[in-house]
C-alpha cells in the first residue's frame, strides 16, 4: 500500500517465475513496483521509506572519507556470499582501511533483461541483512535494465562515507624501514571459492569466501594502537603480492616476508597447487594488511587476534629500504625470490 | 597436503645441497639443462639456485609449448578466429602471446572474434555439442603430457558425431627437440655452450617413458635425469647428474620412480598413434625448423583437422630481430643478457617467446631472478671496488 491507501500496482510482482524486463527500467509503475518491493523491502531504512531522490544526513564534524566501488563477480553466487554481500562488505572495507568508521552507503544495479526476480530479491535480501548486521544502512540507489547481452546478469556499484577518526592520517606513502607488516588472516580463500563455482572449472571444496566487513577489526585495531599504525590495505583483487608491490612503490620501500609465516589454510592451498596459482596472488575480501611502527607492532597484533576477524593474524614480514621497491620472500624451501604483480589475468598452467 | 608438503622440507633440500657441495668436483663446472618450464618454474619460485653452489649451473631450456609456438601460428589462430562462423577455443595462457605487429588472441576478441577460454579439451567439446551452429575449433597445443587429452576429445567427438569440432594441432615432441638442441652448431661443434646432462619432464615420461631418451644419452653422451616438478625431486636429480658427471657415465636415470616407467602408459601411446602421425618438419619458436618435432592428424582425419577443413596457411612472420630468444632457448644466452629484457619486453608486454608464459625463462628470470641479477651486480661491484 502506498502513502494513500490505495493499492499502487495492479499485477503482484511474480518473483518465484517472473524477470527483469526493460520496462523494470523504463521509469514507470514497473520499475516503482520493482524497487519498492525488492530493493525497499530488503533494505528498508527511514531514508529509503522517505523516497526522495536523494536521502540528507548529518555531517559529523572532523575529516569524512569517500570511497566508490563497482562489482562485477562471476560467478554472481558462491560459497560464503553473494555479490550483493560484496558490495556491502568491499565498500565499508573501503572506508575501514582509512581507519575510518563508515557512516553510509549508496548502490547502483544495473540489471540484464531476463534476470530472474527471484535471484534479485535474493542479492538485494543479502544486502539488507549484510547493511544491518555491519551496522552501514543503504540509504540512497539507482535501478538501471540493459538489453539481454549488455551485462552480465547484475552489476552492482556502491560508494559510502565514513569519518576518520580525530587524529589518524593513514597514507599509502607513509611506510618506513624497520615497520611491521601484519595480516590479519589467511590468505586467498574467497578466490578459490569463487573460482570452486565457476564455470568449466567447477571443483568440489569446502572452502568458503571471507567476506566481512573490517571495521569493527579495524575499530579495535585503532583503539588499541591508533598511532602506531602507518596504513592499511584490503588485499582484493591481485591478492598481497599486489597490495604489497603497490605500498613498496607508493612508500618507496621495499619488503622482506616470509613464507612460513602466511596463514595459508591447506585446503586453499591444494587448489592453488592443483590449478597451477600461486596464492599471493588470489582474491581475498575479508582480510586486511597492516603496516605498523615497529613498538606498536606487538599491541596491534594483540588487538588483531583478540578481534573474531583477526584471530589468525600473524606477523609476516618488515618493511626495508629498497630502491627498487622489490618484495621479497623467504621461501619454506631455504632459498628466497620476488614476489611480482601478477601480469593480466591469473590462469591455469597448461601442463 | 602432506603429498606435497613432504616433497617441499627446507631440512631434506639442505641436505641434498649440501651433499651436492659435497660430491660436486671443484676444479669442473657443470651446467645442467632443465629441459621443461615447469622444472624453470619450481626453480625460481623455490630459490633453489641459492641452494646451488656456483660451479653447478642451470640453463632454461626451451621447454613451455607457449613459448615455442611460433608466430606464424598465432596469426594463422587470429585469422581462423576473426571468421564470422568460428567458435575458437584455447587454453588461458595462449591468449597473450603475440603474433606479428602485436596483435594476440586476446585483442582478437576485443576486436569481436569468438574466443573462448577452456581448461580441458572436453570444455571445447562441449561447447560444440551446446552450440550446433558454430563452427568450434580446439586450439591443441603441448608436448607428450597433453595430447592423449586432445586424442580422446577427437575419439569423442567422433563417436558422438559432431560435424562442427575440429582440433588446430600444434603438439610438438620432447626428444626431437632436445636432440634438435644437441645438434645445433654452437652446442656440437663451436662448443660455446656447455651442456654436461639434461633434467628431463617427468610429466612427459609417464606418457612416453625413460626409453626415448636412451639413444641420445648414448648418442650424445650427456646423462639424462627424468624429475618431478617438485623442489626436492628437482634438486635430487641434479645430485644425480653430477654423480653421473662424476663418474663419466652418460645414462638415463629415473628420479620420478612413483609414476614414470621405461616404457610409459602404453594405452595413451596407442590413442596418440590412433589419431596422429609425425610432421616431417614443424617450426619452433626459436629453435627454428626441427625436423620429426609435432605431430599433425592422420589423412582419414581429415575433416576434424582445422588446417585442411578451413585451408588455414601459416604465414611466415619473423620475431623482432633485437629478440634473444633464439639463443636463450638453446641456453646459449641468459635472459638479462637480451637488450629487450626488462625494457620494452616484461611479462605485461612480452615481445618473445620466453617472457610470454610464466614458465619461460625471460618471465622466470622477471618474476623470480631480477633480485639475484642486482646481488650479483652488487658483489661484482663490492669485489672490483
Amino acid at each position: 500500500m502506498n502513502k494513500m491507501g490505495v493499492k499502487a500496482y495492479t499485477w503482484k510482482l511474480d518473483i518465484a517465475n517472473g524477470r527483469v524486463d526493460l520496462s523494470h527500467g523504463a521509469g514507470g509503475r514497473a520499475m516503482g513496483q520493482l524497487i519498492e518491493d525488492i530493493f525497499h523491502k530488503a533494505l528498508d531504512n527511514d531514508w529509503l521509506r522517505a523516497g526522495n531522490d536523494q536521502s540528507t544526513f548529518a555531517v559529523p564534524s572532523g575529516r569524512m572519507v569517500m570511497t566508490t566501488d563497482g562489482y562485477v563477480v562471476s560467478p554472481l553466487f558462491f560459497p560464503g556470499g553473494n555479490i550483493g554481500t560484496l558490495a556491502v562488505h568491499g565498500t565499508i572495507n573501503d572506508i575501514a582501511m582509512a581507519g575510518a568508521v563508515p557512516l553510509y552507503l549508496s548502490a547502483c544495479f544495473i540489471i540484464e533483461e531476463g534476470f530472474p526476480l527471484a535471484d534479485l530479491e535474493c542479492i538485494a535480501q543479502s544486502m539488507g541483512d549484510a547493511s544491518r548486521e555491519t551496522g552501514v544502512p543503504i540509504i540512497t540507489g539507482d535501478t538501471k535494465v540493459v538489453e539481454r547481452g549488455k551485462a552480465d546478469g547484475v552489476f552492482i556499484s556502491t560508494a559510502g562515507v565514513g569519518r576518520v577518526p580525530d587524529g589518524l592520517d593513514l597514507r599509502a606513502d607513509a611506510a618506513q624501514p624497520g615497520d611491521a607488516v601484519i595480516i590479519s588472516g589467511s590468505i586467498g580463500d574467497h578466490g578459490v571459492a569463487v573460482m570452486s563455482k565457476r564455470e568449466n572449472l567447477e571443483f568440489d571444496t569446502a572452502i568458503i569466501s571471507d567476506s566481512a566487513a573490517l571495521h569493527g577489526l579495524v575499530a579495535a585495531m585503532v583503539a588499541a594502537g591508533g598511532k602506531h599504525i602507518r596504513l592499511m590495505r584490503d588485499p582484493t583483487r591481485g591478492g598481497i603480492a599486489a597490495t604489497l608491490n603497490e605500498i613498496a612503490n607508493q612508500s618507496k620501500i621495499g619488503f622482506h616476508i616470509d613464507e612460513e609465516a602466511i596463514p595459508l589454510k591447506p585446503e586453499v592451498a591444494a587448489a592453488c597447487e592443483f590449478l597451477g596459482l600461486d596464492p599471493l596472488n588470489v582474491a581475498n575480501e575479508g582480510k586486511l594488511v597492516a603496516v605498523v611502527a615497529p613498538d606498536g607492532a606487538d599491541v596491534v597484533l594483540a588487538a588483531m587476534q583478540a578481534h573474531p576477524l583477526g584471530a589468525e593474524a600473524m606477523l609476516i614480514g618488515h618493511a626495508v629500504a629498497d630502491e627498487n621497491c622489490f618484495v621479497q620472500m623467504a621461501t619454506s624451501f631455504g632459498g628466497g625470490r620476488i614476489v611480482d604483480w601478477l601480469s593480466g589475468e591469473q590462469l591455469p598452467r597448461i601442463c | 597436503m602432506k603429498y606435497i608438503d613432504e616433497y617441499r622440507d627446507g631440512r631434506l633440500a639442505m641436505d641434498i645441497a649440501r651433499q651436492i657441495v659435497a660430491t660436486a668436483d671443484l676444479v669442473r663446472s657443470y651446467h645442467f639443462m632443465e629441459f621443461c618450464g615447469g622444472h624453470t618454474h619450481a626453480i625460481s619460485r623455490y630459490g633453489l639456485e641459492d641452494l646451488l653452489p656456483p660451479n653447478v649451473r642451470m640453463i632454461h631450456g626451451p621447454g613451455c609449448p607457449v613459448c615455442v609456438l611460433p608466430i606464424g601460428r598465432i596469426d594463422a589462430a587470429i585469422a581462423l578466429a576473426m571468421r564470422p562462423e568460428v567458435t575458437l577455443c584455447t587454453y588461458g595462457d595462449l591468449m597473450r602471446v603475440p603474433g606479428s605487429d602485436g596483435s594476440n588472441l586476446l585483442k582478437a576478441k576485443a576486436a569481436g572474434a569468438d574466443i573462448r577460454m577452456v581448461y580441458s579439451t572436453l570444455d571445447a567439446l562441449r561447447i560444440a555439442e551446446a552450440e550446433p551452429n558454430r563452427d568450434v575449433v580446439f586450439f591443441a597445443i603441448g608436448f607428450e603430457t597433453t595430447t592423449p587429452p586432445t586424442a580422446l576429445a577427437l575419439k569423442a567427438a567422433i563417436a558422438k558425431g559432431l560435424g562442427n569440432f575440429s582440433i588446430f594441432c600444434n603438439h610438438v615432441l620432447t626428444p626431437a627437440a632436445i636432440q634438435n638442441i644437441l645438434e645445433s652448431p654452437d652446442v656440437r661443434k663451436l662448443g660455446t655452450i656447455k651442456i654436461d646432462g639434461f633434467i628431463g619432464p617427468a610429466h612427459v615420461s609417464t606418457v612416453i617413458g625413460t626409453e626415448p631418451y636412451e639413444f641420445f644419452a648414448e648418442e650424445f653422451q650427456k646423462p639424462v635425469v627424468v624429475a618431478g616438478f617438485e623442489p626436492l625431486d628437482v634438486i635430487q636429480a641434479i645430485l644425480m647428474l653430477v654423480r653421473q658427471v662424476n663418474d663419466g657415465r652418460h645414462e638415463v636415470e629415473n628420479q620420478y620412480i612413483r609414476a614414470v616407467t621405461v616404457f610409459g602408459n602404453e594405452k595413451a601411446q596407442a590413442e596418440v598413434a590412433n589419431f596422429f602421425e609425425l610432421r616431417e618438419s614443424f617450426e619452433w619458436r626459436g629453435l627454428g625448423e626441427v625436423p620429426y618435432g609435432a605431430l599433425r592428424l592422420r589423412p582419414q582425419y581429415a575433416t576434424y583437422d582445422a588446417e585442411k577443413r578451413f585451408s588455414m596457411v601459416t604465414p611466415a612472420a619473423k620475431d623482432n630481430p633485437a629478440c634473444e630468444c633464439g639463443a636463450i632457448l638453446r641456453g646459449a644466452r641468459n635472459p638479462a643478457d637480451c637488450k629487450l629484457f626488462g625494457t620494452v619486453c616484461t611479462p605485461d608486454t612480452p615481445m618473445g617467446s620466453c617472457m610470454v608464459s610464466s614458465e619461460g625463462a625471460c618471465a622466470a628470470h622477471w618474476t623470480y631472478g631480477r633480485l639475484r641479477e642486482k646481488a650479483r651486480q652488487a658483489d661484482a661491484g663490492r669485489a672490483v671496488a
